[in-house]
């Protein structure tokens, strides 16, 4: 009797453990990632009077917004720098680091781990340090780009591109390419070297040529992959912020023409000299930005992680 | 003839891919090499010669002279250093709890909440910022440390759970229930099988210390106090302010990489191997 009690007991005993386990996670988790979110979103139908009195607004931070006509060039702006910002870092970032992955794992390589850690090298600095270097390296006044580009013959070409309206946003495009290329580079090479052996000799005994392997065999293969690298690159720069800031400080110069989204935010949220910063209006721009972001992750989750499985089935 | 050809076109190959691989090298290091080199060179020579390497004659340190007089640097590295400390510990204690348990048990709602605690590692912190300063605010943790540490360890744990989680469910049961049987309680089961997923945790741990020493979005806004700054908030508005003092500003950006460079050579073969091992899993 008393057996068979203390059995039960033992196995219908309520697990404090499991929540001694999960609740600090959950609860800072919550408290401070997710909880700010939405709460985030709620705001974004308040605004505020002159004594800081919030009051339900409904929509109306969104129409002003997408229609007022201090507003909505400012919004569009950052949105059409943010999609070029995007496809720059699509076509230049992650085919060279495709490109360089696949020379990594290439048979006749050597000293593709040397490699790989320094390509990886830039990833790990701080976007702050990395936009001074390349400011410094770019500067009229340090002449250091221009001596390169001499070298080559092509010293008249150089001009003080940060500095001009329309190719500041593209050099910032590069400088954050530079930077980042780490990250592509090692999930393709990652996914490449997965690759079963015996599929790539076969195509090597039948007498395919490498690049024809490359394309028929190892890039359908690691397809998945580039899924993922192209979210992780559209969720990345949807959310930028530091390297414009940094080298172009908050008005996102010259002209608003290096303005994105992240600086958008933040300007909108914390003010600059002339205008005073608004919390509301703030969180309606993070709102706004949160739908972008999660338009892409839900495309990737339900349009090309779907496709793909069919691919391999 | 065909051999020779074949040859000939494999030796092409070979060079035209280590061509490559050493102009992206020299690429990816030329910049870092750059200020590094200056950083130690005299103002003259930094603008006079900036390819060459410092040489006895050009040799300086004027720079570090007055980054180190000028700016509170000691002060901000030593918060930069509590901040990334304190919150990589702590994720990877909360993580490691939170992901024993969704590998471990079977209880009502475990993929549910194994998919609310993902959420994080696709949608970025950032856009909640104005209601986390609300907050610390209200919890009056504006212009500290700790305001930073609550949020990067928000911020850190997705990714943790979910790494470690998918670790953990790899470590084989029999352990597990050999130690229950021996009477041994789920906490003191917890600690036996944190050392078998100790390389995962390496990973984790580098993968969520470098964003937290180089994040300058949450400094700026939470703790830009003097007595809060980091090493990256502070060279961010040290450099705004000393632009024309070019033995200051490389030094200064030196300074701010060098603990990172030192990391990174420490622990690259680590950090390669974690973020290489999941996909060939």
């Amino acid at each position: 009797m008393q057996q068979t009690y203390s059995r039960r007991s033992r196995r219908k005993k309520f697990p404090t453990h499991i929540i001694v386990f999960l609740a600090p996670a959950t609860i800072i988790y919550t408290l401070f990632m997710i909880y700010p979110l939405f709460d985030s979103m709620r705001l974004s139908f308040f605004s505020a009077d002159s004594q800081g009195q919030e009051f339900f607004v409904g929509l109306q931070n969104y129409i002003t917004l997408f229609t007022d006509e201090l507003w909505q060039p400012r919004l569009w702006g950052a949105f059409k720098h943010n999609v070029i910002f995007f496809i720059i870092h699509m076509i230049v970032q992650n085919s060279i680091g495709l490109l360089l992955a696949a020379l990594l794992t290439m048979r006749i390589t050597r000293g593709a781990g040397f490699f790989r850690t320094i390509f990886f090298l830039p990833t790990m600095l701080s976007v702050v340090i990395v936009g001074f270097i390349w400011e410094l390296i770019l500067s009229p006044l340090w002449g250091v780009a221009e001596t390169i580009m001499g070298w080559f013959g092509l010293a008249d070409l150089y001009q003080p591109w940060l500095g001009l309206e329309g190719p500041a946003l593209i050099a910032l495009s590069f400088i954050s390419v530079w930077q980042f290329i780490g990250i592509p580079m090692m999930l393709f090479y990652a996914a490449l070297i997965g690759i079963p052996e015996e599929l790539i000799e076969a195509a090597t005994v039948d007498g395919a040529s490498a690049w024809k392997t490359f394309w028929k065999i190892k890039f359908p293969l690691i397809l998945p992959t580039v899924g993922i690298v192209a979210v992780l690159t559209y969720v990345g720069n949807f959310n930028a912020f530091d390297l414009i800031y940094t080298t172009q400080g908050a008005l996102a110069g010259p002209n608003f023409s290096t303005d994105i989204m992240g600086t958008f935010f933040y300007r909108t949220f914390f003010g600059q000299q002339l205008q005073l910063g608004n919390p509301t209006m703030g969180a309606t721009v993070a709102t706004v930005m949160f739908m972008i972001i999660l338009v892409g992750v839900l495309a990737y989750l339900f349009l090309w992680q779907r496709r793909i499985q069919n691919y391999e089935l | 003839m065909n051999t020779m050809t074949l040859k000939l076109r494999r030796w092409m190959g070979f060079l035209g891919a280590h061509a490559i691989l050493v102009l992206a090298m020299i690429v990816a290091l030329f910049p870092i090499v750059l200020v590094l080199m200056n950083s130690f060179k005299a103002r003259k020579a930094i603008f006079r010669a900036p390819m060459l390497p410092p040489l006895p004659d050009t040799f300086s340190l004027d720079g570090y002279a007055t980054v180190l007089q000028r700016s509170n640097f000691q002060l901000y590295f030593v918060n930069s250093l509590v901040v990334t400390l304190g919150s990589m510990a702590l994720i990877l204690l909360l993580g490691a709890m939170a992901a024993y348990a969704l590998s471990e048990y079977e209880f009502r709602g475990n993929a549910v909440l194994g998919i609310y605690l993902a959420i994080g590692i696709m949608i970025p912190i950032r856009l909640g910022t104005v209601s986390i300063l609300r907050i610390m605010v209200a919890m009056k943790l504006v212009n500290t440390l700790t305001a930073l540490i609550l949020v990067y360890i928000a911020m850190g744990l997705p990714l943790t759970i979910f790494i470690l989680a998918e670790f953990m469910r790899q470590v084989p049961r029999e352990l597990k229930e050999a130690a229950r049987i021996d009477g041994a309680s789920e906490y003191r089961i917890f600690w036996l099988i944190l050392p078998l997923v100790r390389p995962a945790i390496a990973t984790v741990a580098v993968f969520t210390m470098i964003p937290v020493w180089n994040d300058l979005w949450f400094p700026l806004i939470l703790a830009p106090g003097e007595k809060t700054k980091t090493v990256t908030l502070g060279a961010q508005q040290f450099l705004g302010q000393f632009v024309s003092d070019w033995n200051a500003v490389l030094s200064s950006l030196s300074l701010a990489m060098v603990p990172i460079l030192i990391i990174y050579i420490i622990f690259s073969r680590q950090l390669i191997r974690g973020l290489t091992a999941g996909a060939v899993k």
